[in-house]
This record gives C-alpha cells, structure tokens and sequence, in this order.
C-alpha cells in the first residue's frame, strides 16, 4: 500500500430484477495499490448499501468475485487498480459474460457448479496430479502421499471468454472440460472420455485460446482440451482394436 | 434456458477488443472464410460467362484486368493464405501440438501470409 491517492469514476453495471442493466458512476478516491475489489465494496459500504456482488475469501482461493473489468475477466481481489486505469481514469466494472445475472455484478453459475460436478472435478488433488505436465514443479519425495487444493477456483472466467459458451449454455466449458482432464489424470479409468467426447464437450471448442489468457489460476484449460482430445482419440483407437 | 444463441450475440464473435491473439486468430478465420466462400460463389458466375458465348466472357476478362478488381483478387490471395496457414495452426494445436506457442504460431503465419501476398501483388501489378 502506499500513500498514493487517485480519484477514479468507477462504472458499475446495475441491473434489478427483470430490468435491463445500466451503468452508474461512483467517482470515489482510492489507493492505487488496492484492488478493485476493495474499490467496490468501498461503493457498497459508503455510497450504495444495494449494490451487489459476490465475495468471499479476498486472496484468490474462492473464485467468487471473477467480473468483468474494463471489458476483461479479473479476478478482482487480486487485480490492482493501478494495472487497469489511471489517476482521473474510470474503471467498468460489469458481471461475468455467459452467464444469467441474478442482480448486478452477480452471475448464478448453478449449471457451471453442476456440471463440474458431472465430470468428478475434485477440489483436493495428489500433488503429483495438479501442476501441468509441462510445468517443473517438484515435489517432496518422502514417500507421503500429499494433497492439495486444485489450480482450478472455478471462478468462471474462462467461461465469460469463451467465444462458443457466448453462443451457446450446452457447450460444457472451458474450466468443465479442464476438470474432466485432471480428473482422467488422477483415475486413469476413462470414464471422464464418455462424459466430454461428444459435440457439447471436447469437440465444440474453436481454438479461441482465450479461456487460458483469462485464467487467474495457472489451469491453461485450452491446453488441457487439446490434451484431452488426444487422449480421447488414442483412447478410441485402442478400443477399435480391441485393447481397453 | 439463460443463454440461448442470439445475433447479437453471434456478432460479438467479430469484436477483436480487450482479446487475445487466439481470438483475432478466430476472428479472421471466419471473416477469411465468409470471403473466400463469396468469392467462390462469384467464380461460378464468372464461368457462367462462357455459356453467354465468347464476347460476353471477353467483356468480363476486360474487367477482371483493372486496379480495382485485380486489388479484390490480391484480397482473396491474402485470405486464401491466412485461412491455410492458420488452418494448419489450429489443426496442430487441436491435437496437442504447440498449444504453447499458439500465439508465435499465429504471429508467424500472418507474416507469411503478408510476404506471400505481397510477392502475389508484386506479380500481379508489375510483371503480369
């Protein structure tokens, strides 16, 4: 934090019910160091106790408070004011894309939350199954079996970049599909092949690359749909000829 | 259902703001194949030409010699070759090859694309 004060004209997307969403200006003073997420509930706290917006943890872990800033998915505990505007600057502030807005800046993800569930993504992972396999992390080999939380917050991000979940709530998503790729990783059985090779699964991505460009978490869905293809294929080859 | 397919919607395909080069990539591939598929439809027509006898299709070649559409041909050539090379590039990257270089794959494939066309227009404006 510094002493640092900027006076930024925050836009915020505001939307009651079945009314159509429309910005409204808070021209508040900030830190810069600070996050756009304490600059909204700055709004809530002393200009507009109705604004709402989903919250939780502060450092990265919940997942909840992914919007849309300036036109791009953050994950707005972990993004300074200062990388997305400027003293004087305004700074829009809107909920995530491809998905319904209940209020404001609050998304309902009930079918995203379903279907991570559909395809066995676990929160918890062995260590040797959560970091990608082009990554170089080690870990302690003392012959403990550890576990820890999974990269993917399911904040939803990728979800909002996605050019095909923008046109279509059947396609599984980025962060599902990504789910079904660890989830193979650490079964080895295929049963997560059935439940994403069809054309709402691996088959309906485009390639946009966007969903890895979004992610705050270091979980590269597209690299991991790419993956996921391959090993979907392999998988049928092998059962053509008879090997399962 | 919340998010049914819209045309509003299916326009923000073609809004290359705040996104990345997988998207622009993604962008010009559909406009490239929107173009190229024009382009195939006015071909025909252009062939129908000769069933109008020899004069009729003559007439149409004089045309076919000017700036403007010699220019409109350069632009297929351009699409032609953006659309191949990036198809190759989303080929790979769909079966795990390079995904983490899809960006330099996509940069390399647009700077072919320009060197290939403007050795196509070099040809096409000043030697053919």
């Amino acid at each position: 934090m510094s002493t640092e004060r900027w006076t930024v004209n925050f836009l915020v997307s505001r939307k009651i019910g079945d009314t159509k969403a429309h910005l409204e200006s808070f021209k508040i003073e900030v830190d810069p160091d600070e996050y756009v997420l304490d600059g909204v509930e700055r709004i809530w706290a002393f200009h507009d106790r109705s604004l709402t917006f989903r919250h939780a943890c502060h450092h990265s872990t919940c997942g909840a408070c992914g919007m849309l800033v300036n036109g791009v998915e953050k994950l707005t505990c972990i993004t300074t004011i200062r990388s997305v505007t400027h003293n004087g600057g305004t700074l829009k502030v809107e909920p995530l894309r491809n998905f319904p807005v209940v209020s404001d800046l609050v998304v309902d993800m009930g079918l995203f939350y379903t279907r991570m569930d559909e395809v066995k993504a676990s929160q918890v992972v062995p260590v040797n199954n959560s970091t990608l396999p082009y990554e170089t992390v080690e870990f302690p080999a003392d012959g403990i079996e550890h576990e820890r939380l999974a990269d993917c917050i399911e904040c939803g991000c990728c979800i909002s970049a996605c050019p095909v979940a923008l046109t279509t709530d059947s396609y599984y998503g980025p962060a599902v599909l990504a789910g079904a790729h660890q989830t193979e990783s650490i079964l080895k059985d295929g049963q997560a092949f059935n439940l994403v090779d069809h054309a709402d699964g691996i088959w309906r991505c485009h390639s946009g690359f966007e969903c890895s460009a979004v992610c705050p978490s270091n979980v590269d869905p597209a690299w991991r749909i790419m993956d996921l293809r391959r090993r979907v294929i392999g998988h049928r080859i092998k059962q053509f000829f008879g090997k399962k | 259902m919340p998010n049914q397919p819209s045309a509003s919607r299916f326009m923000r395909w073609f809004d290359p703001r705040f996104r990345q080069p997988g998207t622009w990539a993604f962008i010009l591939n559909r406009i490239t194949a929107l173009g190229l598929t024009l382009y195939l439809a006015m071909h025909l027509v252009m062939l129908g030409k000769l069933a109008q006898g020899p004069e009729a299709y003559d007439s149409f070649i004089a045309l076919a010699k000017t700036p403007v559409i010699k220019f409109g041909e350069l632009l297929v050539i351009a699409a032609g070759f953006i659309h191949g090379i990036n198809g190759i590039r989303i080929a790979l990257t769909s079966f795990g090859i390079g995904v983490r270089y899809q960006k330099q794959l996509f940069w390399i494939g647009l700077a072919l694309s320009v060197v290939a066309t403007a050795i196509f227009g070099y040809y096409m404006f000043f030697i053919a």
